[in-house]
Formats: C-alpha cells, structure tokens, sequence
C-alpha cells in the first residue's frame, strides 16, 4: 500500500498536480444521546460519509465531482479545503498536508490560496454587513490592496465580474435575490486571488441566462489566471461544459475517475451509465428520470461488497460480498469493479 | 376542477420605498392557479418570482408592502390580513417553501421535533400519531431509513437532505396551496423525480395547488401544466407548458429557452441574450425589455404592453397586439422558428396530447 502511494504521489509530481486526496475517509457517529443509548438498549451508530477517495487535481484544471444527494462530495469538499478533518487519509496542496501537524507555517500560508463557494449561499453571507464588507474582508485580511479607496475600487470591480454594480456593495445580504446572493458569494471567493477554488453547487441557485454568464465567467477567470477548480454539480451538463476530469461517487467511495471525453463517451462503471442515463437531456422534455432503478440506499447501513450491487444489473456473487478495490486503467482513468477488473464489462 | 381558481392575484404590485426611489420588484403581475394544476414561474434572477411567493404568504420584508391589488385564497381576500391570522392561513392552507433551506430551519432543534411541532400546531393529533406522520413526510421526500434519521440535527443532513426537509415541513399540515421556491436545486435527477412526483400526487389525490418557482426548464417540462415567465417584475408571457417552452412567443421567452444549458456543447459558450436585466432602479420605459429586444420598434420604449390573450396564453409584447394588424408577421413568424428545436417540440406535443 505505502509503495503504491509513494509510485502514486510520484506521478502526481510529473503532472502537475496542485491537489492530492489520499485514501480519504471521513466517519460521523450518529448515535442517539447516551441515555437514549442506555434506556432503549442500542448500540453506536456510525455514518460513512467518504472512505477510501483518491484522486489528483491537476493545475490550472477542473476536477468535478458528481454523485446522489448523501453521497458525500460535501463532505469531501469540506476535508480538501481543511475545514474538516478526515478519520482517515491524508489531503497535500501544493505539497503541503492540511492536517498534518507541525506545518503550521505552510498551513498558513495555503490559507489565501484556497476558497470555497458554499452550498448555502445565504449562510455564508453574514446578515448584519453590508455586501461590499462582506467582499472586502478578505482584501483587508490579507492587505491585497495599500489604500481604503483601493478596496473600494477592488470591490467595484469584482460586483462588475459576477454581473452587480458596484453601487451595490452598500446594499445589505437580504436585499437581493437568491440568485444574486450567489454571485455575491462568487465575488468573495475570488477577493483574495485563490488559485484553488472548491465550488459546492456554484449555480445550482441560478436560472439559465444567469448560469450561464457565471460558468462562462468562472472558465475566463480560469484561464486568466490560471484558477484550478473543485467542482461539485449534480447537473451532469454543467459538469460537462466545465470538467476537465471527473470523479463519480456512490455512498462515500469513489467507483469512477476519467477525463471527461472518456467519461461522457465511454464510461465503465454500471452506476456512472446509470447517472448518464438519467441525465436531462434536450431531446428528452417530459421524461422523468426512470431509468434510475431502486431505493437510494441508507448510508449507516451500506450494502455488503460493492455498495451498488442491489441496483447493478451485472451484479453476481463476488460483488455481494467482496468491495472492489480501485484499478487504474490508464491516466486519470481509475475505476472500482469486479465486472470490469473480470473482464466482463 | 371548479371555476373558482384556488389563487387569484390581480395586479399585484410591491414596493420598496427607499431613499433614493420607490422600487418595484413586482410591477401589476395577475395569473390564478386552480385546484388541480402546477403553475410553473420562470424568469431570470431578480426578475421578482420570490417576491411574488413572498406577497402570496404576507412575508415581504419591511419596507417592502403590498402596494396595489389583490390575492385571493378561494375567492377571499387574504393580503389586508393581520399576521396572527396570515400566520394561521400559513403552514395550514398555504405550505411555503422558501428558495433557502437553511434559514426555515431551525438549527438547534432536531429535524423530527421541528415536524411534529408543524404537524400538532395545524392538525389535532396526538404526539406520536404526528412523530410517525414526520417519519412517513421524511420516507416521501426520499430521506433513506427515515426513522433512524429523524433525531438528527440540520447540520447533519447533506444540502439536498435539508432541502427535502423543508419540502416535508411545508407539506406536513396538508395545506391547499402550496408555494415552492427553488425546491429541487441541490437535489440530483432520481431524487428530483421523486420529488416531482410527490407535487403531481398532491395535485392528483387532495386538489391541492402548486406555484412552482424554478430556474430548471427540465422541471418546468415535466412537472407544469402552464407556465408564467415574468421579466423585470412583469408578467411577459404566461400559458400551457408545451406552448411556452417549445413555441414561445414573447422575445424574451424566445431568448431565455435559447440559453437553456441543455443545449450547450462542450468547448463552445453558453447563449447568452445580450446585455442584462435592468435594475430595479432602471427600468425602461415602456417595454421594459426593449433594449434588449432584436424585434423592437417605434412604439416599443413609448407604451408599456400589458398581457394580452394569444392562443390559449397570455403575452405582453407589442407585437402581438391586434392593432399593429400584420406589419409583424415577419418577425413574429421569425421568433416562432427561433430556438425550439424539432425534437423538443416533438415530445411537448406528444406530451400535450396526452394531457
Ligand atoms: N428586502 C429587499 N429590499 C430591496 N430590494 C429587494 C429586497 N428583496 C429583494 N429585492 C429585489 O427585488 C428584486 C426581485 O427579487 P426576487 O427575490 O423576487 O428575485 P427572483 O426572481 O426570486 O430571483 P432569483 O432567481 O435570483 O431567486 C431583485 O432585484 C432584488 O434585488
Ligand atoms: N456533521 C455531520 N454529522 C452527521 N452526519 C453527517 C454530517 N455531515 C454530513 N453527514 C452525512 O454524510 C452523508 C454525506 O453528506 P454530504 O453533505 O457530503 O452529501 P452530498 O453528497 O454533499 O449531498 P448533497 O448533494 O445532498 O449536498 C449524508 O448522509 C449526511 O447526512
Ligand atoms: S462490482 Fe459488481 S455490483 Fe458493483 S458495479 Fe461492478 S458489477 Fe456491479
Ligand atoms: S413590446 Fe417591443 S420591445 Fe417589448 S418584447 Fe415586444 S417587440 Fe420587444
Ligand atoms: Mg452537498
Ligand atoms: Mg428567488
């Protein structure tokens, strides 16, 4: 296992990789309260969330990751930013680890270079400030700019980039629409000039024309200046617009990874085919998503083996008892199944 | 279905009175919905589609006010209303989903014990009789092993499971109407079905109401049976689902189907309908879409088109009116071809005859 992390990390070096999630694993205890515990008699009750996910961001990259609702890509996007510490598995920016104690220094210094665009842009907003405080906070906190009149003009520009005045900034979080409230969360992450970005459902909030003036937006800036991307998106067609590489998770564990050409035109794992099947498309106003066959499992009690095989066509013996282990089919091409690692899919 | 809509708003118009100008996030809007129907509500953001929501249920944020017209529930009256009796009106004949999930639940408190308190303030049941109506709620919004998981705190559910949450909370005191803004944002294509499903089954079973506010054509098509585009706190065009999205006749439904993301290909950009939607403080004159409009003309930023019926809709454009006789059949015949394409409209027809 180490040897094939240090062969593993090793590669990543060679394609610049900004980003590495090693063996990532992230377990809640959901039990009841003690005397709850104690009175009905129950044991601990544990959640999984992720286990086991490892993949490479490259530089200057997209990486998406799509999965159901519970499936855990919050969760892991939590742990890549270092706002929660995984049970297990280990995640290095640039080379340095976020939870590996004694690199305080390093850690610090990682901190302007990452955001992260929340799930819930209203939470994130604090109520009681005016947007263009709000915005400005990181520009002070990291003294980006020499001047007060700086900040403003900085603030003005960035409401201007994500489609909002600049008149704007006076106003306060509750006076704009849910739509608008998002874009202002855009325009805060991008304040301290982060060349990491982890966006959890950036336009989920956002109608189509607003969509996609900020997808189109986030890939200029990409290019401008060089911004690699985390991107969490149940909607596969903004997955495909944006993604360079994807990574498809189903009940904490990753079973699919390929660049997105591969992914779109020649998936391998039977859950990623499920999720493409299901995917909207054009010519398909007035279907409903049928093609998505059973329950969505519970995540205390995953099934035995391969998490999917009660939904998986392809299923046998093997899968029901035994989790696949991760194969790597070629770069950035990893996929976790024993139809695949047999031969007969 | 009865004559009677179950919701009638009639020249709605709200406003904020601020220092420098009154703004009108909702600008003499009407539509009813009748028992029985999904009424869908598109527009860009801003374009005022919550603060319509908002006005419906009397929670418009101070200094906002209703400033004009009327909303009737079942034929009553129901925006002259005083909070305590909006507040019963609310969570029992209207359930309200709002756009953010988190701010309608409270953090401290268990997701089960915020069910079950809905459901004992509205209906007259017993405290476990409403703890298994919540697991029951949980179980149809598609949270797995409900019963295991209602202890848990808000914090605890992922994005999409909190917005399941809300849908079950505003659905737990079976209300008549109910309002859902943004419901299925976070959630995926399978739990989106679901959801779907749940809103036509109380459509269906119980004649309830539903104003459905989203952004995503997709629901629009498989959820709606008619559809109100509003633009800059107007009402632009407003008829059956089929019609609006695979023959739209106002130019910016016509601009807005376009950009659908559906129909974007890898590598290329997004449609985009030129330049913004204006500012509250800068709404044009007369059409408020007209610098955006490729179809305008002279009459355009002089009068403001109301909505008109054409076919089985409503469109407020100036192009569509009697008076201008055939001048427009260019243009009108133009917008028709643009932006729908063959298949589309194909399977919104199918779907139509079915209907
Ligand atoms: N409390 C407020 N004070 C002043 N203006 C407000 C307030 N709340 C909303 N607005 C403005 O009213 C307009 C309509 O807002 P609304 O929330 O209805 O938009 P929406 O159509 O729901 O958009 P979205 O799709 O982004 O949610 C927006 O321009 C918004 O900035
Ligand atoms: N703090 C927590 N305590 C207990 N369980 C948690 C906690 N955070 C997340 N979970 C659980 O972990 C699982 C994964 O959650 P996560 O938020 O990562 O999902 P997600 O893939 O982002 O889903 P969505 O698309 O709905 O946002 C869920 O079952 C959730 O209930
Ligand atoms: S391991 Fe087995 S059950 Fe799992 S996806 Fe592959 S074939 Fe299906
Ligand atoms: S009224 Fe004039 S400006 Fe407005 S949509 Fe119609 S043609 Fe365009
Ligand atoms: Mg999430
Ligand atoms: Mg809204």
């Amino acid at each position: 296992m180490s040897d094939l992390m240090t062969e593993d990390l090793a590669q990543a070096a060679a394609d610049d990789v900004l980003v590495s999630a090693r063996g990532l694993g992230r377990v809640f205890d959901v039990s009841k309260p003690w005397l709850n515990r104690v009175i009905e008699r129950e044991e601990r009750v544990f959640l999984t969330a992720a286990e086991d996910v490892t993949f490479d961001i490259r530089r200057g990259k997209t990486f998406a990751l799509v999965g159901e609702s519970g499936s855990g890509k919050s969760t892991i996007a939590r742990m890549i930013v270092g706002l929660l510490r995984p049970t297990s598995g280990a995640v290095t920016v640039d080379g340095v680890d976020l939870f590996r104690s004694g690199d305080i220094a390093g850690q610090t210094a990682l901190r302007r270079r990452i955001q992260m665009i929340f799930q819930d842009p209203y939470a994130s907003l604090n109520p009681r400030w005016r947007v263009g405080d709000i915005i400005a906070e990181p520009i002070r906190a990291f003294q980006l700019e020499q001047d007060a009149k700086a900040v403003r003009a900085r603030v003005g520009e960035l409401l201007e980039q994500v489609g909002l005045a600049a008149i704007d900034g006076i106003k306060y979080p509750h006076e704009f629409s849910g739509g608008q409230r998002q874009r202002i969360c855009i325009a805060r992450a991008l304040a301290s000039k982060p060349e990491f970005i982890v966006c959890d459902e950036p336009t989920s909030a956002l109608d189509v024309s607003v969509q996609s003036q900020v997808l189109n937006l986030m890939r200029d800036l990409q290019r401008e200046l060089n911004l690699t991307y985390l991107l969490i998106s149940h909607d596969l067609s903004v997955v495909r617009y944006m993604a360079d590489d994807i990574g498809v998770l189903y009940l904490g564990r990753l079973v699919e990874t390929a660049p997105r050409e591969q992914l779109y035109e020649a998936p391998r794992h039977p859950y990623t085919h499920m999720l493409l099947d299901a995917a909207p498309r054009l010519d398909a106003f007035g279907r409903t998503a049928e093609s998505v066959v059973g329950e969505i499992p519970d995540p205390i009690d995953r099934p035995s083996g391969c998490h999917f095989h009660p939904r998986c066509p392809h299923a046998n013996d093997r899968c029901k008892t035994e989790a696949p282990a991760r194969l790597v089919l070629g770069p950035g091409r990893t996929a976790a199944c024993h139809g695949v690692e047999e031969g007969r899919l | 279905m009865s004559d009677q809509a179950l919701l009638s708003i009639r020249d709605l118009v709200v406003e904020f009175p601020t220092r420098r100008g009154l703004l009108r996030p909702v600008d003499h809007v009407s539509f009813d919905i009748h028992r029985g129907e999904i009424l869908g509500v598109v527009g860009e953001s801003g374009a005022g589609k919550s603060m319509t929501g908002s006005a419906v249920v009397g929670l418009i944020d101070r200094p906002g006010r209703i400033a004009a017209g009327e909303v009737l529930l079942d034929g009553e009256p129901i925006h002259r209303l005083s909070e305590d009796a909006m507040r019963r009106v609310r969570g029992r004949k209207i359930g309200m989903v709002f756009q953010d999930p988190l701010t309608s639940l409270n953090p401290l408190l268990r997701i089960g014990d915020q069910l079950v308190e809905t459901i004992r303030t509205h209906l007259s049941v017993g405290e476990a009789e409403a703890r298994k109506r919540a697991i029951a709620a949980l179980d149809e919004v598609g949270i797995p092993a409900a019963a295991r998981r209602i202890d848990s705190y808000p914090h605890e559910f992922s994005g999409g499971m909190r917005q399941r949450v809300v849908i079950a909370l505003a659905l737990a005191a079976e209300p008549e109407l109910v309002i859902a803004d943004e419901p299925t944002t976070a959630l995926d294509v399978s739990v989106q079905a679901q959801i779907i499903a749940l809103l036509k089954r109380l459509c269906r079973e119980r004649g309830a109401a539903v104003m459905l506010i989203t952004h995503d054509m997709g629901v629009i098509a498989e959820a709606t049976d008619r559809v109100a585009v509003l633009y800059a706190g107007r009402l632009a065009e407003i008829g059956p689902t089929p019609d609006v999205l695979s023959r739209p006749k106002h130019p910016y439904t016509v601009g807005l189907m376009k950009s659908t993301p559906s129909t974007l290909g890898e590598g290329g950009r997004l449609h985009q309908i030129p330049g913004s939607m204006p500012g509250l403080r800068a709404i044009p004159n007369g059409c408020a879409f007209h610098p955006r409009c490729t179809k305008r003309f002279e009459r355009c930023d002089k009068e403001r088109p109301d909505p008109i019926p054409v076919g089985a809709g409503q469109i407020a454009c100036w192009l569509y009116d009697p008076a201008e006789g055939d001048r427009h059949a260019a243009a009108r015949a133009e917008l028709a071809g643009a932006g729908s394409d063959p298949a589309a409209i194909a399977t919104a027809e199918a779907g139509e005859g079915a209907a």
